[in-house]
C-alpha cells in the first residue's frame, strides 16, 4: 500500500516542531527580541504562496479575483521580508562586545 | 521551468537555511551570520518559485513591482522606528503575516487549479480543510495583532476590557469555526467560506482585548506562534516543505516564548488568555492608603553621592526606561561611575519591558555591551554582595511581596532581590503601584530612597552631579 504525500508532510512538520523546540531553547535570552523579528521575517516565506496565486493570471487578464488577492498578500509579505530582516539586522549590529568598544 | 522535484529540494534547502538562522542566534557572535542565513534562504525560495511556475508573462513584471513597493515600505519602516517602539512594530509585523495567509487562501479558494487543489467548487477535501484552517488562524493573528498594536501604540488604553460572558462567546465562536470548516467541506460553499474567515477576525479581536498592558510580552509571543502555524496550515496547502518546515519553527518559537513569559510571571497560560489581570485592585489601594507608611525620597544630589561612594552598582532597567527613553542618558551615568572604578552590572527580569528581550535592546541601541547584561537567574546572588542597587522603570518585578505574601497576585512570581542591597535608590514618577496594581514594600524600606521624577530627567541630574 503506499503512503499518503500528506504523512510525509506531516512527519517534516512534526520533525520541524522537534527542531523548532531545540532550537529556540538555545537562544540566548538577551536576543529574544531578534528571535521575534527574525521569525516573523522567515515566515514570509507565504510569500511562495502569493506569487504562485498572482503569477496565475495570463497575459491578456494579469489581473483576477483570486491573482489581485495574491498580489496584495505580495506587498503584503514583501514589507515582512524586507522589513523584518533589516530591522533584525540593525539590532543585531548593536550587541557589542565590552572589547569592541575601545575605539 | 524547474520539475516538482528539483523545486522541492531547493525549498527544502530553504528550510534548512531558516533553521541555520535561528541556531545563529544562540550567541550574539554568530547572529548576524544566522541573520544572513535567513535572507539566503527567503531568495532561494523566492526565485525557486518563479522558476518552478515558469510563467515569464506580464503577470512577473507585475509581481516584481509589487515586491519592490512592499520591500521598500519595509526597508522604509526598518531604518525609521526607533528602538523602543519594537514591540508595536512586531506586533504590526505579525498582522501582515496573519494578513498575508488569509490573502493566500482565498486565493487559493477562488483559483484552486493554479496551486493543483482540483476545481472550484470541487476542491480536494484535505486542501480545503487545510486551507479553512491556515485562512482561520491567518485571520486570528491578523486583528489580534492589529489590537495588540494598538494598545502598545497607545492608541488603545492598555486597560483590560472584559464583559460578562465573554469566555462564553468566544468559546461559541471557536466551536463555530470547526462547524462552519466541516460544513464548507461538505458543500464547497464560497459563503461559508467568508463567513469562517469573518468569525475568526471577530474571535482575534475578542481574543486580545480583555489582556492587560502587563501581560503583554505573553500576547506578542502567542502572536508570534499563531503566525507561524497560520503558515503552517498554507504550506500543507500549498504541499511547500519551506513552508511547513518554517511554520513549525516559528510556531514552537512563538509556544516557548510564551511559555518562558508565562512562568517569568508565575502565571498559568490559561489565566493570561482569559485576561482581566490587573484591571481593578483600586478598592483594595484605597484601604491600604490610610496606613500610608513613611518613605524616604531624595534627589539627584544624594544618589550621585550614594554612588560615587559605592564599589559595585547593579542596574536595574524596567518598562520606565522605556518610555522615558533614557537607556543614552544611562549610558552615559554609568560610564562616569566607571570612570571611579566602580563595577557596574545590569539585571534583567525577563518580563522587563513589552516583550521578550526588550530590555536588551534598548541597552545595545545605548551602547551597553552585552556582556556586561545579566539576566535574573544569573545575578540574583550578587544583590547581597553589591552596595547600591539603582531601579529605573522597573517595578512589580522587585517586589519582595511576591516571597513574602502568599496572598499576593504575584506571589511565586520570581523577582530580582533588589532589597538585599545596602542601599536601594528606586526612580519612579510618584508612588502609584504598577500594572499589577500592588503596593510595592521596597518602596517603605529603610535602605530605600525613592528618587521621585522622569526617569530621564533623573539620570541626567545625576550625571550633572557626578560631575
Amino acid at each position: 500500500m503506499e503512503i499518503d504525500p500528506f504523512i510525509f508532510r506531516l512527519s517534516i512538520f512534526i520533525l520541524s516542531i522537534f527542531i523548532g523546540y531545540y532550537v529556540v531553547w538555545s537562544v540566548t535570552p538577551s536576543l529574544h527580541t531578534p528571535l521575534m523579528s527574525v521569525t516573523n521575517a522567515i515566515s514570509s516565506v507565504i510569500i511562495v504562496g502569493a506569487i504562485i496565486a498572482a503569477l496565475a493570471g495570463t497575459s491578456e487578464s494579469v489581473f483576477n479575483t483570486s491573482s489581485i488577492f495574491g498580489f496584495i498578500a505580495i506587498i503584503l509579505a514583501a514589507i515582512n521580508i524586507f522589513g523584518g530582516f533589516l530591522v533584525t539586522q540593525r539590532m543585531l549590529q548593536m550587541y557589542k562586545k565590552k572589547k569592541d568598544k575601545k575605539k | 521551468m524547474i520539475s516538482a522535484n528539483l523545486a522541492a529540494i531547493f525549498y527544502l534547502v530553504s528550510g534548512i537555511l531558516f533553521i541555520l538562522a535561528l541556531r545563529g542566534l544562540s550567541s550574539p557572535d554568530t547572529s548576524r551570520q544566522g541573520n544572513y542565513f535567513g535572507i539566503a534562504g527567503m531568495i532561494i525560495a523566492i526565485i525557486v518559485t518563479f522558476f518552478s511556475i515558469g510563467n515569464f508573462s506580464t503577470s512577473l513584471v507585475y509581481v516584481i513591482i509589487f515586491l519592490v513597493i512592499g520591500g521598500a515600505i519595509g526597508a522604509f519602516i526598518a531604518f525609521k522606528i526607533p528602538m523602543t517602539a519594537m514591540p508595536e512594530l512586531v506586533a504590526g509585523f505579525h498582522s501582515l503575516v496573519g494578513l498575508a495567509a488569509v490573502f493566500v487562501a482565498i486565493a487559493a479558494f477562488l483559483n484552486p487549479s493554479a496551486f493543483n487543489l482540483g476545481n472550484v467548487g470541487d476542491i480536494k477535501l484535505a486542501s480545503l480543510i487545510e486551507m479553512s484552517i491556515g485562512a482561520a488562524v491567518g485571520a486570528i493573528t491578523f486583528s489580534g495583532s492589529i489590537i495588540a498594536f494598538l494598545k502598545l501604540r497607545g492608541i488603545m488604553s492598555g486597560a483590560p476590557i472584559t464583559f460578562s460572558g465573554q469566555h462564553i462567546l468566544n468559546l461559541i465562536l471557536g466551536i463555530g469555526i470547526f462547524v462552519l470548516i466541516f460544513y464548507l467541506c461538505k458543500t464547497q460553499s464560497p459563503n461559508i467560506f467568508w463567513m469562517v474567515i469573518s468569525i475568526s477576525f471577530l474571535v482575534g479581536v475578542l481574543l486580545i482585548i480583555p489582556i492587560g498592558g502587563a501581560d503583554m510580552p505573553v500576547v506578542i509571543s502567542m502572536l508570534n506562534s499563531y503566525s507561524g502555524w497560520a503558515a503552517a496550515g498554507i504550506g500543507f496547502t500549498l504541499e511547500n516543505t519551506a513552508l511547513i518546515i518554517t511554520g513549525a519553527l516559528v510556531g514552537s518559537s512563538g509556544a516557548i516564548l510564551s511559555y518562558i513569559m508565562c512562568k517569568a510571571m508565575n502565571r498559568s497560560f490559561v489565566s493570561v488568555i482569559l485576561g482581566g489581570f490587573g484591571a481593578d485592585n483600586s478598592t483594595d489601594d484605597k484601604k491600604e492608603k490610610k496606613d500610608q507608611k513613611p518613605v524616604k525620597s531624595g534627589n539627584a544630589e544624594d544618589a550621585a553621592f550614594l554612588m560615587k561612594n559605592a564599589s559595585s552598582v547593579i542596574i536595574v532597567p524596567g518598562y520606565g526606561m522605556a518610555v522615558a527613553q533614557a537607556q543614552h542618558a544611562l549610558r552615559e551615568m554609568v560610564d562616569k561611575l566607571k570612570k571611579n572604578d566602580i563595577k557596574v552590572t545590569y539585571a534583567i527580569h525577563p518580563v522587563a519591558g513589552r516583550m521578550p528581550g526588550h530590555m536588551n535592546v534598548l541597552l545595545a541601541e545605548a551602547n551597553v555591551p552585552y556582556d556586561e547584561v545579566f539576566e535574573l537567574e544569573d545575578i540574583n546572588n550578587d544583590f547581597a554582595n553589591s552596595d547600591v542597587a539603582f531601579v529605573i522603570g522597573a517595578n512589580d518585578v522587585t517586589n519582595p511581596v511576591a516571597k513574602t505574601d502568599p496572598k499576593s497576585p504575584i506571589f511565586g512570581m520570581p523577582v530580582l532581590d533588589v532589597e538585599k542591597c545596602k542601599s536601594v535608590l528606586f526612580v519612579k514618577r510618584s508612588l502609584s503601584p504598577g500594572y499589577a496594581g500592588i503596593d510595592n514594600e521596597l518602596f517603605y524600606k529603610d535602605n530605600t530612597l525613592m528618587l521621585f521624577a522622569d526617569a530621564k530627567k533623573m539620570t541626567e541630574d545625576i550625571v550633572k552631579n557626578l560631575e
